[in-house]
């Protein structure tokens, strides 16, 4: 067995994680800048970071991953990265031309006390920042938070930087949608005009992480939030922030910032996440939701209520991120499936209240952990095994040698294509979740049946 | 010319060369450019790739949680044993630790994983973090290694120190002070080490059988399938074999001035370099066997009565076709110039992360008129290239996968993500197949730019 290693006695650990369910900063803020139309994340520390983040997002993503590094040495870990900095600014913008740099920190820049504002001043004072074009900038050290935290920070660094206030208010609603996918993205979006609402989304992937063949390669694809739509932000209606870690510093900071009122909802997976997404929606920007909308939410009803025997006491193991994580455990009780491990890596004692308080009804006892590891999550299921698991592509090793289904979700998924062209947010996005669980569900009873209980119809 | 050229940075004309056109002459292993979206990684990936497949030590990654997630279980390095390697361990670096040091936590992470695992002995990898904050990496392992009783190496591989390149330097010193602490007795006057193969998709295991077919003796692999016991009896081996031009040299150096072991630069991948390489091996060890060169001949002709007949199937497809290759190492792109020629292929663009001039110098010296040598490329020069030579398939890594496929252009990975052996003579025809199948695979036809020239 792979993980044989791993035994099932639990013992506390003090000082280590073993099988990671989380991972660094920068990577999401990288994420996140790749999601402002013609920008080029920048990793301001070592090469590695920069290729390490490139390597795992194409592999998630498999499209090319832009970014640029400051390619730190022993000298600028010494007296500092200015100097790679300011080359770096002055060969982006004089190459590559994109119309911002997103540059984003790491342990080591942050820990040797690099001023990023202050070298991009210095970058605009001697003349490397071209009209018209921006560096932005996020402190995302590497032990501080993770990948989750990373993502709202440079998220928060795009209203920082751009949102004004100035001018009259404008017929739009913002939407800050979480580090999802770029087909959520694209759904949401979707949604918002079904409902014949303008919005303006940040960050947005889409057409940037799920391009198609195009026989083309483009440094900087067509998709992501322009500098204008970021700019009018600031004079939107109001924001609606999915998903609190990911998008609950942007959403505040424009709150702070334009006096843009803020909304702060659980991310649109399931029902209900689904239901208060399009009704804040509603609210906000005065509109009634269309016909096409109510059938959509009925067909997803429809699935669940027309397959919810087998959904019935079906114990999930659930591993990923924070806000993902209590919209999947909503959505899992309401069908009457019972999550009862659900561990993140991200640090939080609200995560795990919350989760307690929605499977407050769950009849069995719920483990819930914030800042855990796979390999308690694994020597829980030694202990008591689950009939489903749900997470990123590392958990394939527990699912062979348990033998335990498993539904790919979340970040990363290494091994599998789908996630970046169809959503799970939404009552669309809903119905391919209840297809995928229930494909995992009766695929094993199907494997498993003796023959004379093996059933055509099911 | 047009386009590629306008896309090369000013700097980095020197890297660039097209033979016939330009004289040699080229600037490498010079740090990137900053600012330039290089391929290259860091030093802690370069220990990291070469150390990790020693799947019977204990892998602890001191600094925060990333350069322990990004480098779990991501290289496919086999092991016929042990699994540990596997298994992603991490000090998990929080702002606290970075404030006050890591060393505490460090000894007792490395305490409770050697009380529960048991390793042969202890790698612990310092990151970019850990050279800042200055914790005494070899101060807790020389603690641990004396309380514990088993060796705790230190791996001095902060990410800013350099590329890739000097991450294997410290991985050999690291390694080095395993060898020579192992008992040499019962081992064959007719043995080798295997350097710098990681055992890919099985790959080692296909040489240490053809090296038991002419009658020797493997004593390490280092580090594919490696084990920290047969490290310590390395320097009992009459010979070292190294593969790869920058990972495992320097031991292989080191070794010879300590313990005198001789060593030879061998390649296995491709029919000539491959069969070239087990001679070279054979010609050593003659004057303590002089049969060994017939079995080898044997051996050699064996594997060819088998593969040349399929390669002819393949040539008669792919001959007049375009290859490009951008790879880490440039001892991987000799072979492959090789390997492309015999498969009637012109190999019209290679490249690499870490190349020094000498590599340079030979890729210039075996490659054809036109061809373009560039050290430390980026994706728009690449990409650029590729259109400008209208390659039909591109030889590279993860990040060059993306890349050609944008481009309608066919890939194979010769790097960690290989899911065949390449390796060997039956590696010579899973690369011929693997080059073959998505070459002339129907699914380029749907390209946009193809149909458009169509």
């Amino acid at each position: 067995m792979l993980l044989r290693h791993t035994p099932k006695e639990i013992k506390e650990r003090k000082a280590l994680t073993v099988n990671p369910a989380k991972t660094c900063q920068p990577i999401g803020a990288m994420y996140a800048a790749l999601g402002i139309h013609n920008c080029l994340p920048h990793s301001h520390g070592s090469q590695g970071c920069c290729a390490y983040h490139r390597s795992t997002l194409t592999r998630h993503y498999k499209e090319p991953v832009m970014a640029g590094t400051s390619s730190f040495t022993e000298g600028a870990s010494v007296f500092g990265g200015q100097a790679n900095l300011l080359q770096a600014i002055d060969n982006i913008f004089t190459v590559y031309e994109p119309d911002v740099i997103a540059v984003h920190t790491t342990c080591l820049s942050e820990t040797i006390g690099d001023d990023i504002p202050q070298i991009a001043r210095k970058a605009g004072q001697e003349g490397k920042i071209p009209k018209g074009k921006y560096v932005i900038h996020a402190n995302t050290p590497s032990y501080v938070g993770t990948h989750v935290t990373g993502f709202g920070t440079m998220t928060k660094a795009m209203v920082d930087y751009f949102a004004e206030s100035e001018g009259t208010r404008l017929d739009q609603i913002n939407i800050i949608p979480g580090f999802v996918e770029p087909s959520d993205m694209e759904e949401i979006k979707r949604i918002a005009a079904e409902l014949g609402i303008k919005v303006v989304m940040f960050p947005d992937t889409s057409d940037v992480l799920n391009r198609p063949q195009t026989g083309r390669f483009d440094m900087f694809p067509k998709g992501g939030v322009t500098i204008d739509a970021l700019r009018s932000s600031g004079r939107s209606k109001g924001t609606i922030g999915l998903g609190r870690l990911a998008s609950g510093p942007a959403a505040r900071a424009l709150d702070s910032k334009c006096k843009v009122h803020c909304e702060l909802l659980d991310l649109p997976i399931g029902l209900t996440g689904t239901d208060n997404f399009i009704d804040a929606m509603r609210k906000m920007a005065g509109v009634s939701v269309p016909e096409s909308i109510n059938i959509e939410r009925g067909r997803m009803i429809d699935i669940i209520t027309d397959m919810h025997q087998y959904f019935y006491g079906k114990k999930v193991g659930l591993v990923g991120d924070p806000d993902q994580l209590i919209s999947l455990a909503e959505i899992l009780v309401s069908i009457d499936m019972w999550p009862i491990y659900v561990v993140t890596g991200t640090q939080g004692k609200k995560f795990e209240t919350r989760i307690k308080e929605i499977t407050k009804c769950v009849p069995h006892e719920v483990k819930v952990v914030s800042g855990g590891d796979m390999f308690l999550f694994h020597q829980w299921i030694k202990n008591e095994p689950v009939d489903l698991m749900m997470g990123n592509t590392y958990l394939k090793y527990i699912s062979r040698d348990e033998d335990i289904p498993f539904i790919r979700f979340g970040f990363p998924i290494l091994d599998r294509v789908g996630h970046s062209y169809f959503p799970t947010v939404g009552y669309r996005g809903g119905m391919r979740l209840m297809e995928k669980i229930l494909d995992a569900l009766l695929d094993r009873k199907d494997r498993d049946s003796p023959e004379e209980t093996f059933e055509l119809v099911l | 010319m047009s386009t590629a050229v306008s896309v090369i940075f000013q700097e980095r004309k020197d890297q660039i060369l097209r033979k016939g056109q330009d004289s040699f002459g080229m600037e490498c292993n010079r740090d990137s450019l900053a600012g330039a979206v290089s391929q290259r990684a860091c030093v802690f990936c370069g220990s990291r790739v070469v150390l990790y497949p020693i799947s019977d030590a204990l892998h602890l990654v001191h600094g925060p949680i990333g350069c322990a997630a990004y480098t779990w279980d991501i290289r496919g390095a086999l092991s016929s044993g042990p699994a540990l390697h596997r298994l992603s361990f991490s000090t998990d670096l929080q702002e606290r630790d970075v404030i006050f040091g890591g060393e505490e936590k460090l000894y007792l992470a490395l305490c409770e994983l050697i009380d529960k695992y048991a390793p042969k002995a202890a790698f612990v990898y310092s990151t970019c973090i850990v050279g800042i904050i200055g914790d005494d990496l070899d101060g807790v392992c020389r603690r641990v290694a004396a309380e514990k009783g088993i060796p705790v190496l230190p791996v001095q591989s902060e990410g800013f120190k350099g590329n890739k390149r000097e991450g294997y330097g410290a991985a050999c010193r690291a390694m080095f002070r395993l060898v020579g602490t192992g008992d040499t007795k019962g081992i064959s006057p007719l043995s080798l080490n295997i350097l710098g193969d990681f055992n890919l998709a099985g790959e080692i295991w296909i040489i240490r059988d053809y090296f038991t077919r002419m009658g020797i003796e493997t004593v390490a692999n280092i580090t594919g399938d490696g084990r920290v016991g047969d490290l310590q009896r390395a320097h009992g081996a009459a010979l070292n074999v190294v593969q790869c031009s920058g990972a495992t040299t320097e031991l292989a150096k080191m070794m010879k001035e300590s313990f005198g072991t001789p060593f030879l630069r061998v390649s296995y991948f491709g029919v000539e370099d491959m069969a070239e390489s087990l001679y070279e091996v054979a010609k050593f060890f003659e004057n303590k066997d002089p049969q060994i060169m017939e079995r080898t001949r044997e051996l050699v002709k064996s594997e060819l009565a088998v593969l040349y007949p399929a390669i002819q199937e393949f040539k008669k497809d792919l001959a007049g076709k375009k290859a490009a290759i951008y790879v880490g190492g440039a001892f991987k792109a000799f072979s492959l110039v090789k390997a492309f020629r015999l498969l009637g292929m012109q190999v019209v663009l290679v490249g690499s992360q870490t190349g020094t001039e000498e590599d340079y110098r030979e890729l210039y010296e075996v490659t054809d008129e036109g061809t373009i040598i560039v050290d430390d490329s980026n994706p728009l020069e690449l990409s650029s290239f590729l259109k400008e030579k209208d390659v039909d398939v591109f030889v590279g890594g993860v990040k060059e996968r993306p890349i050609a496929y944008k481009l309608g252009v066919g890939f194979c990975d010769h790097n960690h993500e290989r899911k065949q052996p390449l390796e060997g003579f039956i590696g010579m025809l899973n690369f011929a197949r693997e080059i073959h199948s998505s070459v002339m695979s129907p699914v380029w036809r749907f390209v946009p730019r193809k149909k458009a020239r169509n």
